[in-house]
């Protein structure tokens, strides 16, 4: 055994025989010296901003195939497979047409009257849905994901921003089904849908600044999951989903004071919701319901959170491996 | 050894050699400076499963209450060159792990530093891929997750897939990873693992999967990712694959670095010190 680790050591190393260097100039230098000599740098370090944009923008195409991995793997073992993604944005919307369309009189204040209730629903559902799921997905972006973390290394924001992404796919499959549903109910697209673009893509941004505020909160704080679905669910009813907001809080007993309207409004739960309504369903238009200076709020929500994010998650960056 | 080194002294002197001497031989490629790593455990000491407790820690709002430090890793410190094959031993929960993730950068150090040449890779058998996938899917998005390029998983897709010999019974790389055999699944994350050419490799265990063809096959290739200029560390508790592969021993007990030598002189002491 012993010449079988010599023979190893004459045919591939030419120097490096025996453990440790002859004396050299180098034994006088201290770590960091030698260290900076051969060009070493600290291991784990944080790299700056720019750099770390660098770095993820050089694993776009791990970023792509991880999410798109995440989405084949969420229904492989169900035996309709990848039709899920398409039945269950829609039975979330079934759901939501039984309880309070139906049953709670909700239907009540949308705009171009009752039959318009299910496209107000359903394009409600959608795009509350990719903002919910990114921010309650962001939670496990890195403790569900610890195992690929600590064994190797990449730029940590990959995870939440590909976990935004693949909701961004299941969105885009939703989309198909909410042309069909808004073809049926008399909607074909017209030049306002090309607002499709601005809104997804501010919507975007904040969903991913959201996934990564989140993805840095749960890593340190498990909990969280346990928790955000409260939160996300009273967010949920707060933006006016399933009923029209605005009309809503105007007809109450006692109708809500006007600053508290626009609050609810302008948070961004309801801003890309009301604009995907606005730039897909006619009367919606015709009805104005949005709050002043809709689109300077979609912009400033997706830069602020957006942004914000980022940099949030980033100042941790050398600490995920902790857990 | 020694005649080793004498001969290899004397090809070195031709002039040709020599003046590659200065900067090839004896290259750092890791370096750590008096190294300690302690672990932060919450709940340990009152448990983390008694409400009233847990409550009391976030009222009190102490960080430090309730939590026990693990001082895992205590002041170590080694110079690693450029062509080595390291081996790290030492009874279980002596630190040799943590040692590994602290040198590859995934575990911040409490103090001290580790300073390396490009980026450490940890080959864990436990590397992260996905088992609803099929194993094709899962060698490009392990090779994408190593920092590979789409082209470079293509040219090495069929070597990884052969050495992995996942396809011997059968088509099984196009079957979910789920369904295979745990010997199987191993094989084909090392053969991922071992696709890429690193600076420095980190081997924790990975040498004890899979069946005996395929402990002799990795063997090899842990050989060849170390002549392909990188450093490589080896954890493993089999003597006989550290003796195999590794020149240099680094012998942990209970965080503190025992000894740091030629192979067989610390496998000497090691040995006698478990009373094998």
């Amino acid at each position: 055994m012993r010449t079988k680790v010599t023979d190893v050591t004459e045919t591939t190393q030419k120097g490096a025989v025996g453990v440790t260097p002859p004396p050299t100039p180098d034994d006088l230098l201290s770590p960091a010296e030698l260290a900076a000599k051969y060009g070493l740098s600290v291991s784990g370090a944080r790299p700056s901003l720019p750099e770390y944009v660098r770095q993820l923008w050089a694993r776009r195409h791990f970023i792509l195939a991880f999410s798109r991995a995440k989405l084949t793997a969420q229904y492989s073992q169900a035996k309709l497979g990848q039709l899920w993604q398409v039945a269950t944005p829609l039975l979330n919307a079934f759901v939501y047409f039984l309880i309070f369309g139906l049953l709670m009189g909700a239907r009540k204040g949308v705009p171009g009257g009752n039959h318009m209730y299910i496209p107000f629903l359903v394009t409600g559902v959608f795009v509350f849905t990719f903002t919910q799921t990114s921010t309650l997905n962001g939670v496990r972006a890195i403790s569900g994901n610890i195992g690929l973390v600590r064994a190797l290394h990449f730029p940590r924001a990959s995870l939440p921003i590909s976990l935004s992404i693949q909701q961004l796919q299941q969105l885009l499959f939703s989309m198909i089904v909410l042309v069909c549903i808004l073809a049926g109910f008399g909607q074909f697209p017209t030049w306002s849908w090309l607002l499709i673009v601005p809104i997804l893509a501010t919507q975007m941004l904040f969903n991913t600044g959201m996934a990564l505020i989140m993805a840095r909160l749960g890593s340190k704080t498990p909990d969280l999951a346990q928790l955000m679905p409260f939160v996300l669910r009273t967010w949920l009813y707060a933006s006016g989903v399933m009923f029209p907001l605005k009309y809503r809080l105007e007809h109450l007993e006692h109708p809500a004071p006007s600053w508290l309207i626009h609050l609810l409004q302008s948070n961004p739960g309801a801003v890309y919701m009301d604009l995907m309504r606005f730039a897909l369903i006619g009367p919606y238009r015709h009805a104005d319901p949005l709050p002043p200076h809709v689109w300077s709020l979609a912009l400033g929500w997706a830069l602020v959170i957006g942004i914000g994010g980022f940099v949030f998650f980033w100042k941790a960056e050398e600490r995920y491996g902790r857990g | 050894m020694a005649v080793a080194e004498e001969t290899d002294q004397v090809e070195l002197s031709s002039p040709v050699e020599a003046q590659q001497l200065p900067q090839e031989p004896w290259t750092p490629t890791v370096i750590a400076e008096d190294l300690h790593i302690v672990y932060r455990v919450y709940g340990g000491a009152t448990g983390r499963g008694s409400a009233t407790a847990a409550l009391n820690r976030i009222l009190r709002r102490k960080p430090g209450t309730g939590a026990r430090e693990v001082h895992a890793v205590k002041g170590v410190s080694f110079t690693a060159y450029r062509g080595q094959a390291i081996g790290l031993i030492g009874t279980n929960g002596s630190g040799k792990s943590t040692l590994l993730k602290a040198i590859a950068g995934l575990l911040p150090a409490e103090s001290g530093k580790v300073y390396t040449n490009g980026q450490p890779s940890l080959l864990g058998v436990n590397a992260a891929l996905m088992s609803d996938l099929t194993g094709e899917r899962n060698v490009v998005l392990g090779g994408l997750a190593m920092g590979m390029s789409r082209e470079e998983i293509r040219e090495r897709y069929e070597g990884i897939v052969d050495f992995s010999g996942v396809n011997e019974k059968g088509d099984f790389i196009s079957l979910p990873m789920r369904t295979y055999s745990s010997g199987m699944a191993a094989r084909l994350r090392f053969s991922i693992a071992a696709a890429k050419d690193h600076d420095v490799l980190m081997i924790d265990e990975a040498l004890a999967t899979g069946d005996k063809r395929f402990q002799k096959r990795s063997e090899a290739r842990v050989r060849e990712l170390r002549s392909q200029a990188g450093t490589v560390f080896l954890v493993s508790h089999n003597n006989k694959s550290i003796r195999d592969t590794c020149e240099r021993v680094l012998w942990l007990e209970k965080g503190e670095l025992v000894q740091d030598g030629p192979t067989e002189d610390v496998m000497k002491e090691y040995e006698k010190f478990t009373g094998k």
